[in-house]
């Protein structure tokens, strides 16, 4: 009897387990087919560090104290600057992060002074070699600033 | 068994290499079988290839910066190892934390071991071979990966607590999804019961399988749900309540057996309870500061030592960080469960089959990186 029973309780317990993967076949898709479609970011999203443009003054606010460069677990973050005068604070010249190293804990993000790092949105990150992790933020920063005059000139003239 | 003893050590006897790279040893980890036949003499798991020397990175850093790799040692429950290396940081240093961050961290603790749970039960499946309960499991687990993303910004290797609370503060976004994910999981746990537990495939390749009986847990210091699952009813949260554990009201879900099947159980009703300490959290929530702002940025902790033990979802895990005053521990050394959990095998294994090896290996849900760190 036993052997019937079990093959009756098997198959029942087949079907019922048919029956999840039977409705969810009239469920919505949840796939998403990336490179045509994205999903957007969270609002949270850490992608690598980059230079904030200030509204008042157009460009970022780093002040060279290398609080970044310290913290930083993994030597991430290379920063240079040198004094334009004699007694007075540095300026920045040189902001270079090795991307390939960095584990995206955000220490310098939040050690900052004066905030002028954030996270980028950034996250399709191809390289052929580890030369194209180098992040040159000075050069991102000038064309950044480009385009927001450009989008300025042309909502101008929109205007 | 005894039978197999008393032939010698002949050409009967194979040797086989269950690893480093195969894709049911869940990381890089060796198994060396010696078999005769289809049968299991003597198993001896081979660790140490994914060893990154995590202990001595935090021996040579600060405790600030030793935070984003404790993410990294167990990365199923980043959560969980990072919440209790802030945990032990705090104990060492004395900083108090606000109410609304220990909620919060439980919350996101208990999602966290949700997510590792349910990628347990997918890749468990997967083992034995059902390849469909593995995509309702990553659908879900999704929805979990999404909600902690929306707070901590990462999908995996969190990083979000810190010392004296955690790095950004949640909003109502992250409450409605969090409840409409508990809502969501309350049916969900319904499919799952139709579509593996009741199975009976399923249950005739776990019952009696891989069993692991109180004595041996205890010899081997297997902890966590595999421990749990031998009838012992210890966690780490009810027995030293850490956080807010002691004020919310949880079931600890204990198996009889100690087989596969029992730990399958043990795991799936440790999902719900932790559902329930997430509803009860949300509850509970208090307003105020998510951060205490008077933590230096060089932590000088005092000379000594301090012992942290916290609930990973693989078990009892520990800190252990040894002082002298300088910023960063003298010692560290990280005590992980799935260690204990893993080495059981000497003496599950013989006497099994080799079709059932990977199936209990599956069961006891080891993390390699864990143990090499």
């Amino acid at each position: 009897m036993g052997y019937f029973k079990d093959i009756i309780d098997g198959g029942l317990s087949l079907i019922e387990g048919m029956g999840v993967t039977a409705r969810r076949l009239f469920q919505p898709l949840i796939t998403v087919q990336y490179p045509r479609k994205k999903i957007p970011l969270s609002s949270a999203y850490r992608g690598h560090i980059e230079l904030k443009i200030f509204e008042e003054t157009g460009t970022h606010k780093c002040i060279v104290c290398l609080n970044c460069e310290k913290t930083c677990p993994s030597g991430v973050i290379r920063v240079q600057g040198e004094k334009q005068k004699e007694k007075g604070p540095k300026t920045l010249t040189g902001y270079v992060i090795d991307f390939s190293k960095c584990s995206l804990c955000g220490l310098c993000v939040e050690i900052c002074p004066t905030s002028t790092l954030e996270y980028s949105r950034e996250y399709e990150l191809v390289g052929d070699t580890g030369a194209d992790c180098v992040f040159d933020l000075m050069l991102r920063l000038a064309k950044q600033v480009e385009q927001r005059e450009e989008k300025k000139k042309t909502q101008g003239i929109a205007a | 068994m005894a039978e197999l003893e008393k032939i010698e050590a002949s050409d009967r006897v194979y040797s086989l290499n269950l690893g480093p790279q195969h894709p049911s040893t869940h990381g890089v980890l060796r198994i060396v079988l010696d078999l005769d036949g289809e049968y299991i003499i003597k198993a001896d798991p081979v660790i140490g290839y994914g060893h990154r020397g995590h202990e001595k990175m935090g021996e040579n850093r600060p405790y600030k910066q030793f935070l984003p790799n404790t993410s990294r040692m167990d990365y199923l429950s980043g959560m969980l190892f990072n919440h209790g290396f802030v945990l032990a940081v705090e104990k060492l240093v004395g900083i108090k934390v606000p109410e609304r961050a220990k909620y919060i961290r439980v919350i996101a603790s208990e999602l966290n071991r949700i997510s590792s749970h349910l990628l347990w039960f997918g890749t468990y499946l997967m083992d034995l071979g059902g390849f469909t309960p593995f995509l309702y499991a990553f659908d879900d687990r999704e929805q979990i990966l999404d909600i902690l993303d929306s707070i901590t910004g990462s999908r995996l290797t969190y990083s979000y607590c810190r010392f004296g609370g955690v790095s950004r503060d949640v909003d109502l976004k992250f409450i409605e999804m969090t409840r409409a994910f508990l809502k969501r999981m309350e049916k969900r746990w319904a499919d799952y019961d139709s579509l593996v537990t009741k199975n009976v495939i399923f249950i005739h390749r776990t019952r009696d399988v891989g069993v692991i009986d109180r004595e041996l847990a205890r010899q081997y210091g297997v902890t966590g749900p595999n421990l749990r699952a031998c009838g012992v009813a210890f966690d780490v949260r009810r027995s030293e309540p850490y956080e807010v554990y002691d004020r919310l009201d949880f079931e600890i879900p204990t198996g009889t057996k100690g087989d596969a099947l029992d730990r399958y159980d043990v795991r799936f009703k440790e999902m719900q309870q932790s559902c329930r300490i997430i509803d009860q959290a949300l509850d509970q929530l208090p307003e105020g500061e998510f951060l205490t702002p008077k933590v230096p940025q060089k932590l000088g902790p005092p000379k000594g030592e301090v012992y942290t033990a916290f609930e990973s979802a693989r078990g009892l895990t520990a800190y252990y960080m040894v002082s002298d005053g300088s910023p960063g521990p003298y010692r560290c050394h990280i005590r992980v469960p799935s260690f204990g959990n893993l080495n059981a095998l000497n003496d599950v294994l013989p006497g099994t089959l080799v079709a059932d090896a990977i199936s209990i290996l599956g069961s006891i849900d080891v993390v390699i990186p864990e143990i090499d760190r």
